[in-house]
């Protein structure tokens, strides 16, 4: 069983929606017990930093988060509140990647970044029989810098973290449940991992 | 490298897809659901889901078709009409829209904006403009579906939203719209080169290289239409191999 957090950010059905796609059962919920026992934890998200960290901590589902033994995948919003910091709201997050994510800054290009584009310089099971230079969709205006935890990079402004892991926790910046095939390949790639 | 959106419109109109011509004499044009799975398999990029009778009618999105939609289709979608208050987006979110476009509401109530993007994030929170331009040569925000004029000019109310939080400008000119003439380059050209926001261009595609020409002359970063692919008169998968062979960053 796949348990999906819930919380105050949004769009969580549509990653379960999008599991369902693949055959694959899930939970949304904010139950420590389900959380805990769960074979894999995604932690998805659409929405401000600020607020999201601070439902969280109220909640204490940002101790039970950072705790998580089994494979944890962070999605857009979600990864970033696995940095160590957002700019967004000024933010102390979870520190779970050393990184810190920054608001995307240009004279020229717009932001946020909407739209799909592609991921190179893979580094992690996630990315599994997926073509070099994958497409996928992203919407997002803050950015995790690179790191030595990085393990796909895009370049819009600059390049950056498409995707990060640490131990058992993963996380990518784009929306793999709205990426069409290349996003089902990844989510099915993140459910393989034992 | 970020690709150019091609963007299918369903308007919504008592839970089937139809199209205005000049938001008038609205035809049949098929049922939503089926549609939104046809172009995600053909290359769409993203959809736009336009409840075009709620301002009017006061009658909330179908959260069921919401639900629906998302339950099917792969790629992100946006929906609109008649959204009014924080609690109406996040209904939508939670049954799986990825974005919500805010139009009348928002005008009347520029706080909407402000509030939508400090709970959800700016990113989620498109705001449509319905523009036409008057004999002064000046570009008008429209109401309520195109039924109302505003003394307030699109430039201005674009930049006001922006501030406020609007993460993306769905602009659709009123002068083009239905009639397969071609985009509006002018007021699309102002507002992308003026906003930090991407610009999502709609009202008067007709043929492919309307599409070429709002990406390069307009610089917009989507471009949207709804009766030609309806309707089948342009394929989105030709379309894109068009754009992309007149080198525009495109997804194939």
């Amino acid at each position: 069983m796949v348990a999906i957090i819930k919380y105050n950010a949004g769009n969580v059905q549509s990653v379960q929606y999008a599991l369902q796609r693949i055959g694959v059962d899930s939970v949304v919920t904010d139950d420590f017990e389900v959380i805990r026992n769960a074979d894999k934890v995604i932690f998805p998200g659409v929405g401000h930093a600020q607020s999201a960290m601070q439902y969280l901590m109220k909640n204490k589902l940002d101790t039970l988060i950072i705790s998580l033994q089994q494979p944890v995948l962070g999605i857009c919003l979600g990864l970033q509140l696995m940095c160590k910091y957002s700019e967004e709201g000024d933010t102390t997050c979870l520190n779970i990647f050393d990184t810190e994510v920054k608001l995307f800054s240009s004279p020229v290009l717009k932001v946020p970044q909407i739209g799909w584009n592609n991921i190179y310089n893979y580094k992690s099971v996630l990315f599994n029989g997926l073509p070099e230079q994958a497409f996928v969709y992203t919407v997002h205006s803050y950015y995790a810098a690179l790191s030595k935890e990085t393990t796909a990079t895009t370049d819009y402004i600059l390049p950056f973290s498409a995707a990060l892991q640490k131990n058992n926790f993963y996380a990518v910046q784009f929306h793999p449940e709205k990426s069409g095939f290349v996003g089902e390949t990844i989510l099915k790639n993140f459910i393989q991992i034992i | 490298m970020l690709t150019k959106r091609i963007i299918p419109c369903l308007d919504i109109r008592d839970g089937r897809t139809v199209k205005g011509i000049n938001f008038e004499n609205i035809r049949d044009a098929g049922d939503p659901a089926e549609l939104a799975l046809f172009y995600s398999q053909q290359g769409a990029d993203e959809l736009v889901f336009l409840d075009i009778t709620a301002t009017v009618e006061k009658r909330k999105t179908l959260v069921e078709l919401v639900k629906r939609i998302a339950a099917n289709i792969n790629i992100p979608f946006t929906v609109g009409g008649g959204i009014s208050t924080v609690e109406d987006v996040a209904v939508l979110l939670q049954n799986g829209a990825d974005k919500v476009s805010v139009n009348t509401a928002a005008f009347k109530n520029p706080a909407l904006i402000a509030g939508l993007s400090n709970r959800f994030g700016s990113q989620c929170v498109v705001l449509a403009i319905d523009t036409k331009k008057e004999t002064d040569g000046e570009w008008y925000v429209y109401l309520n579906g195109g039924r109302t004029k505003t003394d307030t000019k699109t430039i201005d109310w674009a930049k006001q939203a922006v501030a406020l939080g609007a993460g993306e400008i769905l602009l659709t000119s009123m002068n083009n719209d239905g009639t397969k003439a071609g985009f509006a380059v002018d007021i699309t050209l102002l507002l992308s080169n003026e906003l930090s926001v991407p610009v999502i261009a709609s009202g008067g595609a007709g043929t492919m290289v309307h599409f070429k020409e709002i990406f390069e002359e307009g610089n917009a970063d989507a471009a949207l239409a709804a009766s030609i692919f309806h309707y089948k008169e342009i394929a989105i998968p030709e379309l894109k191999q068009y754009l992309a062979n007149e080198k525009i960053a495109i997804r194939l």
